[in-house]
């Protein structure tokens, strides 16, 4: 097991890469702690399978080093990384036994028989399968498939990381839930560093530790479930984490105050004079409906269970408030109020750290 | 749940019935009617009973030319599979190298059989043929005319020409059927290019192989058109293969019983052989 750090990492598919748009993946620096869950979110297209090939040797980047602890492995092959990887679509030896296909990787390593059946029966108990040992393969269902892909990772002590690519598509939805949380456990028992790719942030959010949140080739924020939900770095983040995803109102930003549409809305913290075009982000459970503070015109109410959204405009613009189910709604109103405490100041984009934190 | 039953629904497949009557039918009971008479002449007929299919089992003739055949296929199914696998494996996955060399592989299957025939008979012609003339001049003593090896060796030479395609064609479809995930897999597994081969290419194709197999069979022992024009079945009768000495016997000699039993036999023999290879290659697929 390994630190796995990429060094000015980038990759273009292109043999000449000129402008931004040519780079899949654009330069980037990132450490992956020894043990620690990982989940790799965004949406379709934004380079997390590229860097997770990348990681796994599949693909050679067209710059930049990959490091597992002091090594470089940037030009090893995939077979000499010791890397497991499960892909989308469950990849089992079709002729073989479960046992056999769970046996491979140690065979075509060379080890004593007596080691691979060792080794074989461990990780069948590991991952619930010691009965289905003898049977063929190409039976099972996809998440006893995709179970044998991971048993065929962990079979191999020495393995650096396991890195998952979208492996609950195939899955039907009460299996998800299911190998989700063996998976978590499995973790938690044996301490593998794991790399999550997904676009489900759901998926993402009960897997990792810390999730790396990626946008258009790029790494936007790296957190925790929580502070990517309280403290988006990026509009892309806040938008694209939680459901409904964060408010963004174009505003002016002066000191500790902020303007929108002719509406003034204290802010908590004061901030520096901002340049480029400025947002305020607000979650939906930071809003409430009131008499005073910004005018909402209600377009209609959702029920969603445990709560309701209120789905409307402020100043042109989408703005969704959620109303806990307990909580009434009044019958009507035409403003929204905001937590001073919980908005957020974006400067094309990016967050704005506020002034005293900043210093 | 209780199904309607009505008899009349049969009508429906009467159509069906009729045209497989008058294709298939209907021309196979006159051979089988040929096959259990025999007649003086004058359009006269009497009753033989089984005499022409004891006769046809027990001729000498009809056995050298099944052992010929069955040698022949043999060779063909030996030589076509590997080869077209091989090359399967070996033809560009995408891009325009894949287009041409599609075309190109694709060309030969477009070449009628009398027109392969041909070609392959110029071609070997010592005299003034490419093959013939250039073996000739390097000092090869081949003559396709009058050495039953060499006869042999250009008509599986030509027909490995004509038919190696479709098997290559066949595999590379069921190729590019694989994801590339199983590549992937196969080399973080640390497979070497043999195992991905046994284990993943080779069952990924069985499908395909199945039909290869199947249609390669059937159509060389079948053959008939190519040594026809390129040898006759000769030189003597080393390369009279059961369709040939069926017309021989058929029409040559004009023994329609004996040649009506023969076609009946050899029916059965094409469909017996094409059963035992489907269930030899399903058999695997079928254990649990």
């Amino acid at each position: 097991m390994a630190r796995i750090t990429l060094e000015n990492l980038a990759h273009s598919y292109r043999p000449a890469p000129k402008t931004d748009d040519d780079w899949a993946l654009k330069p980037m620096t990132l450490t992956w702690r020894d043990g620690g869950a990982y989940a790799l979110l965004g949406s379709s297209g934004c380079g997390k399978s590229t860097l997770l090939n990348i990681i796994s040797g599949l693909l050679h980047p067209t710059q930049g080093r990959v490091l597992f602890e002091d090594r470089d492995v940037t030009a090893l092959p995939t077979a000499a990384r010791d890397i497991a990887q499960v892909f989308q679509f469950p990849v089992v030896y079709d002729t073989m036994t479960v046992r056999q296909n769970l046996a491979f990787p140690l065979k075509n390593r060379c080890l004593p028989a007596a080691e691979i059946a060792r080794r074989v029966q461990d990780v069948a108990r590991m991952i619930g399968m010691e009965d289905a040992l003898d049977r063929r393969a190409r039976r099972l269902t996809a998440d006893a498939k995709q179970k044998i892909s991971l048993g065929r990772g962990m079979v191999r002590h020495e393995v650096n990381a396991i890195l998952f690519d979208e492996p609950l598509t195939v899955i039907d939805p009460q299996m998800k839930w299911e190998l989700r949380t063996q998976l978590k456990s499995l973790h938690r028992e044996f301490g593998h560093t794991m790399i999550y790719v997904t676009h489900d942030q759901t998926e993402a959010l009960t897997f990792a530790d810390e999730v790396v949140v990626m946008s258009e080739g790029r790494v936007v924020q790296v957190g925790t479930p929580r502070s990517l939900f309280d403290a988006p770095a990026h509009t892309f983040v806040g938008y694209f984490i939680g459901s409904p995803g964060m408010n963004l109102l174009d505003a002016e930003v002066q000191g500790a105050t902020a303007f929108v549409a002719g509406t003034t809305i204290p802010l908590g913290t004061a901030y520096a004079p901002p340049k480029g075009r400025v947002q305020i982000g607000i979650r939906p459970d930071a809003a409430r409906p009131a008499t005073e503070g910004l005018p909402f015109r209600l377009i209609r109410v959702e029920d969603v269970g445990h709560h309701r959204i209120l789905r409307g405009e402020v100043a042109g613009a989408a703005f969704n408030v959620t109303v806990p189910e307990d909580e009434p709604i009044p019958a009507s109103f035409d403003r929204v109020a905001l937590d001073p405490a919980r908005i957020g100041v974006f400067v094309d984009d990016w967050r704005l750290a506020p002034l005293e934190r900043a210093a | 749940m209780d199904k309607p039953v009505n008899n009349r629904a049969w009508l429906l497949v009467l159509p069906v019935l009729v045209l497989v009557a008058f294709s298939a039918v209907i021309p196979l009971m006159t051979v089988v009617n040929y096959s259990v008479q025999d007649t003086f002449g004058r359009n006269q007929f009497f009753w033989n009973g089984l005499g022409w299919f004891e006769d046809v089992l027990h001729s000498d003739r009809v056995h050298a030319a099944l052992g010929r055949q069955l040698l022949f296929s043999g060779i063909i199914l030996a030589i076509e599979i590997p080869l077209g696998i091989f090359i399967a494996l070996n033809m560009p996955k995408r891009g325009f190298w894949a287009s041409l060399v599609l075309v190109l592989m694709a060309l030969p299957l477009l070449i009628p059989w009398n027109v392969v025939g041909t070609i392959w008979q110029v071609f070997g012609r010592v005299d003034i043929g490419l093959l013939g003339h250039t073996l000739a001049a390097l000092g090869v003593d081949y003559n396709y005319v009058n050495d039953p090896l060499d006869a042999w060796a250009t008509i599986i030479v030509m027909d490995v020409w004509h038919w190696t395609s479709l098997v290559a064609l066949l595999c590379y479809a069921g190729l590019q059927s694989i994801p590339d995930a199983y590549y992937q897999a196969a080399r973080i597994d640390q497979a070497s290019r043999w195992g991905v081969f046994r284990f993943i290419e080779l069952p990924k194709m069985r499908g395909v192989l199945l039909i290869a197999v199947l249609l390669r069979f059937m159509d060389s022992f079948m053959i008939y058109t190519e040594p026809f024009v390129v040898t006759g079945g000769g030189p003597g009768n080393a390369t009279t293969f059961l369709s040939i000495d069926l017309v021989k016997m058929a029409i040559g000699q004009f023994d329609l019983g004996p040649a009506a039993a023969f076609s009946l036999i050899y029916f059965l023999v094409i469909l017996l052989i094409s059963w035992v290879f489907y269930t030899a290659m399903t058999a695997e697929r079928e254990r649990p």
